[in-house]
């Protein structure tokens, strides 16, 4: 067993880890962050993205004492009293159904946001090809996404 | 009186609440005391008889609790159910959750660890010992068929041959001026719902609950009981969040079963949760199909005679309806057209493979591909215009209500509408003339135009007709209202969600029934105790039954209300009108109450008239007299670049016509995510086993779902011909999946049509498009494939060079149509 500790949406945790476990499940198991959830074993879904030191990154490809130290941000961290500009886009944009892969989506967008604050539609769908939804075709997230962007690019001018 | 004020609104999702911030309930978040985790070793042979199987060591192993083999199990497990028994003499095998002596596809379950800990159940696995006896995998279907080809089961590979047949086909093939016939393959599918499967169970007593990512948890219910023997009161199925399903979790599984019976052995609960690897090979497929299609028709195109010989492939058994799959396709070839006459056969086959069943559209997507193929090649061969042929055969819209060859009584649709919005958007005859412009210079990237007027039966289903066709079910659906005494609503549907946006849909269906503020209601679904009947969600069954039965509940409501207005506004019920959820009488005095009022009276029930229920809760149950018949017209056009192989969609127009829209946001993502799949068979999906059947497309590394890069934006529209029903209502959950697949390839082989080329197998990878257009050139392969190669991205997928239709095959002409 190794020791961890890291900041989990705000929050301080230090176990006693198995080396091999998986961020995710540390996450998920551990830390009892169940909003981040596993869509695959080979790092092609991207359901369980997380912002990992304000970086996106599959959880399922890190491993829990890789992130010692580390901040993270999962989808339960991303409202701040009201919805992440993302969250209110998604639902607004109706570019969710089953939702399973949504906070996989949201945090990579973020991150796709954070790079390039203005992107063109190609470049979301170019930015969020590691994210593998079943059920919306996609447009409506790339709708969201661009709406987001414009949402923050208004609040910040 | 009805007032609609939020029909038709486009409101954002209630549901979007919980699962855009990840509150969401999926079946693996459960946590239980004493909870442990259950891993299943999965056959790696395809066809293996079972000689010894060793689970001591893994009993052994740290931070195990149990561990069992088929042997444990041989008493009290049963067989999985089939619903569907399509014939009287139909085989159907023996199918135990756990192998006990033989093991006939890669993934079957062979064994189990239960363990404390996710991780030590999957370590512990590795510690199980299995003889296995090599058996011939039998992986071809027409070599399945072929005498002595080995046996997948004793009786044979043969399940089942269903024929069908409605006027004289022999008569419209005589002297036929034109006879077009095709064989085209519909690939093996993996559904791949983004939520791998779950499942917890847990005995309390003598109640057995079972939380599960499924489609059907009433159905479930009633199979645990009547399979399992287990009386069906102690039995509470609940269905969570569902993360999607496309017919994958319609379907009664070995890990279901096998969680209820671990929990009764070991006395724990217990959860196991699928990898994606182990969910590819296990969960059931979907198509799977060879199609030989034979039409004839006159020299102006008019249809005579359809004729479709179907094999399909079953897998290694038959789960809840693998049969019933094709047959749902059986009534559909026919599609919009009329002709004189109709033969269809379907063989059934066992194959050592993952069984096959409904995935999004079941039966239906094949059917149209095939029929909207080969329409196609029908126009090519007379050269007529493909939309102008299907106008010369499709029912007008001065024809509805229509009775098509197959028997079914289409009620409404105007195709001659959809068409025209649709070639309005797309810019058709501009594509058109460009597409010439690019043949006459040679362009290397050649542009194709798609065509596929569709029409799908949705509403599943009368249950006399589900009776006709030897189905298990009925096909009703059920609701109830119940009024809270502070005037707020609760809406139970047996009908539960999986994506599709019930919660929403029904509250703003309901919020018009009844009067009352969309924000007062909340809708439950999803849990035998909950919402104790109903048929579940399938077939774009939801709101054409389902939503009946939530008009029909409120029909009750308002009338068990009116009998209390009446007492409290002291006139004769004849004399109280409702409406926009108040209740008024007649006479002239003003006097209103609202259905809130109402029901607070109800509750505390001081002053009813006498004999009146203190309740104006209600019950409904609805089976519908008839399907319904979503159509529409998508179209689509593909740059195909003739060096490479790469398909690009350039545009994609899709005008369905789904009669009454309740919410247009939620159409639109049904549509999108449709058109997405079906889009996905034409261009990137198949799963793949190779010769000693083991499953290559095991992960999503290798199994090609699309990502956002990967598809175009589409243009939707909508023409409204209302359906018979009281809504109006016809279902979208399949359409964008049934239209868009033979949308995609049409609009790929118009494009390659002059060089010859007349079909490419799905999915049409670069490769494919690529060997097709080298064929056709009578070029060099294999020198040419070394420089493709080079050229070629990664992204292409399919090991194989077959699915080009060569152009001196299969069409025959005996007339002098040109």
């Amino acid at each position: 067993m190794t020791k961890v500790s890291m900041t989990i949406d705000g929050a301080r945790y230090d176990d006693d880890v198995e080396p091999r476990l998986l961020l995710v499940h540390y996450l998920r198991e551990v830390a009892g962050r169940i909003g981040t959830p596993v869509g695959c074993d080979t790092s092609n879904c991207g359901s369980c993205t997380v912002l990992l030191n304000g970086l996106s990154a599959k959880s399922c490809s890190v491993l829990a004492v890789q992130a010692d130290g580390a901040e993270i941000t999962t989808i339960q961290g991303m409202a701040n009293g009201e919805w992440h500009p993302l969250q209110q886009a998604f639902h607004e944009e109706h570019a969710l159904q089953c939702g399973y892969c949504t906070p996989g989506m949201i945090m990579a967008a973020a991150d796709l946001l954070r790079e390039n604050p203005n992107p063109t539609d190609q470049e979301v769908r170019e930015g969020l090809e590691g994210n593998l939804c079943r059920c919306t075709g996609y447009q409506n997230i790339v709708r969201a996404v661009m709406r987001a962007a414009s949402a923050s690019q208004g609040a910040a001018s | 009186m009805t007032v609609t004020t939020e029909i038709g609104k486009a409101r954002a999702r209630k549901e979007d609440a919980r699962l855009v911030t990840g509150q969401t309930n999926w079946t693996d978040n459960i946590q239980l005391p004493g909870l442990v985790h259950v891993a299943y070793l999965r056959s790696p042979m395809a066809h293996a008889r079972i000689a010894s199987v060793d689970v001591s060591a893994a009993r052994g192993a740290p931070g195990v609790i149990a561990a069992f083999s088929g042997a444990d199990f041989a008493a009290e497990q049963g067989s999985l159910p089939c619903a569907w028994p399509v014939t009287p003499d139909i085989v159907i095998p023996a199918h135990p959750p756990m192998a006990t002596d033989e093991v006939r596809y890669v993934g079957e379950i062979v064994a189990c660890v239960v363990a404390r800990d996710r991780y030590a159940a999957a370590d512990a696995l590795e510690l199980i010992n299995i003889d296995y006896e090599p058996l011939p995998p039998v992986l071809d279907m027409e070599e399945a068929l072929a005498e002595g080809s080995p046996k997948v089961h004793e009786a044979g590979n043969k399940s089942f041959v269903w024929p069908f047949a409605q006027g004289d086909i022999e008569a419209a093939f005589r002297d036929a001026p034109v006879v077009v016939e095709r064989t085209y393959r519909q690939q093996r599918l993996i559904p791949c719902a983004m939520e791998p499967r779950a499942t917890v169970a847990a005995m309390v007593g003598d109640e057995i609950t079972l939380w599960t990512a499924t489609q059907i948890p009433h159905v479930l219910r009633f199979l645990i009981a009547a399979v399992l023997g287990i009386p069906e009161q102690n039995i509470r199925v609940i269905a969570p969040d569902v993360g999607g399903g496309f017919g994958s979790k319609l379907q009664v599984t070995d890990e279901e079963f096998l969680a209820v019976l671990l929990t009764r052995k070991i006395g724990r609960p217990v959860k196991w949760t699928e990898s994606r690897s182990e969910g590819n090979l296990a969960v059931h497929h979907g198509r799977d199909q060879l199609q030989r299609i034979k039409v004839a028709a006159d020299a102006d195109g008019r249809l005579r005679g359809l004729s479709v010989d179907l094999l399909a492939d079953m897998g290694a058994y038959l789960m809840l309806v693998t049969p019933g799959v094709p047959l749902l396709g059986a009534f559909m070839f026919p599609s919009i057209y009329k002709m004189d006459a109709y033969s269809f056969r379907c063989t059934g086959i066992f194959t050592t493979k993952m069984p096959t069943d409904a995935y999004r559209g079941a039966g239906r997507p094949e059917a149209t591909f095939a029929i909207e193929r080969i329409v196609d090649e029908l126009a090519a061969e007379l050269d007529i215009e493909p939309l102008e042929l299907r106008e010369r055969n499709w029912i007008k819209h001065e024809e509805f209500p229509y009775t098509t060859i197959c028997g079914l009584t289409y009620d409404s649709g105007n195709y001659e509408a959809a068409t025209a919005k649709a070639r309005d958007l797309f810019g058709y005859d501009d594509l058109r003339a460009e597409q010439q412009r690019r043949r006459a210079s040679g362009d290397p990237v050649q542009l194709g135009i798609g065509i596929s007027t569709f029409t799908e039966m949705c509403g599943l289903a009368p249950s006399r007709v589900l009776g006709s066709l030897a189905y298990g079910a009925g096909g009703w659906e059920q609701a109830s209202i119940r009024m809270l005494p502070t005037g707020k609503v609760e809406v139970v549907t047996g009908s539960s969600a999986h994506g599709q946006g019930h919660e929403t849909a029904w509250s703003q269906i309901v919020a018009d029934q009844l009067g009352v503020p969309y924000e007062d209601i909340r809708v439950l679904h999803g849990d035998t105790q909950v919402s104790p009947k109903g048929m579940d969600t399938y077939g774009s069954r939801s709101l054409a039954v389902g939503g009946m039965a939530l008009v029909s509940a409120c029909d009750k409501v308002i009338e068990k209300a009116k009998a209390i207005a009446s007492a409290m506004l002291e006139a004769p019920p004849e004399e109280v009108e409702f409406e926009a959820g108040v209740f008024s009488a007649r006479n002239g005095s003003g006097a209103s109450k609202t259905i809130q009022e109402i029901a607070l009276a109800a509750f505390a029930a001081h002053d009813l008239p006498d004999g009146v229920e203190p309740t104006i809760d209600a019950d409904a149950t609805y089976d519908p007299d008839n399907f319904s018949f979503p159509h529409g017209t998508h179209l689509c056009a593909t740059e195909v670049d003739t060096e490479t192989g790469f398909v690009t969609i350039r545009s994609y127009v899709a005008v369905d016509d789904i009669g009454l829209v309740v919410n247009p946001l939620i159409v639109e993502g049904q549509v999108h995510g449709g058109i997405a799949q079906g889009i996905a068979q034409a261009l990137y999906e198949e799963a793949v086993y190779d010769d000693d059947g083991n499953l290559v497309t095991s992960t999503l590394a290798d199994y090609l779902v699309p990502s956002a890069s990967d598809l175009p934006s589409y243009v939707t529209d909508r023409t409204e011909s209302p359906a018979a029903n009281r809504l109006g209502v016809k279902g979208v959950g399949e359409a964008g999946t049934i239209a868009s697949t033979p949308a995609v390839v049409n609009s790929i082989v118009d494009a390659l049509r002059p060089m010859g080329i007349r079909d490419i197998t799905m999915p049409c990878t670069p490769e494919r498009v690529w060997r097709a257009i080298q064929t056709a050139r009578g070029g060099d392969q294999d020198s040419a494939a070394q420089q493709h190669e080079a050229r070629q991205s990664d992204r292409t997928q399919g090991n194989s060079p077959s699915g080009i239709a060569a152009d001196n095959d299969e069409a025959q002409q005996s007339g002098g149509a040109a």
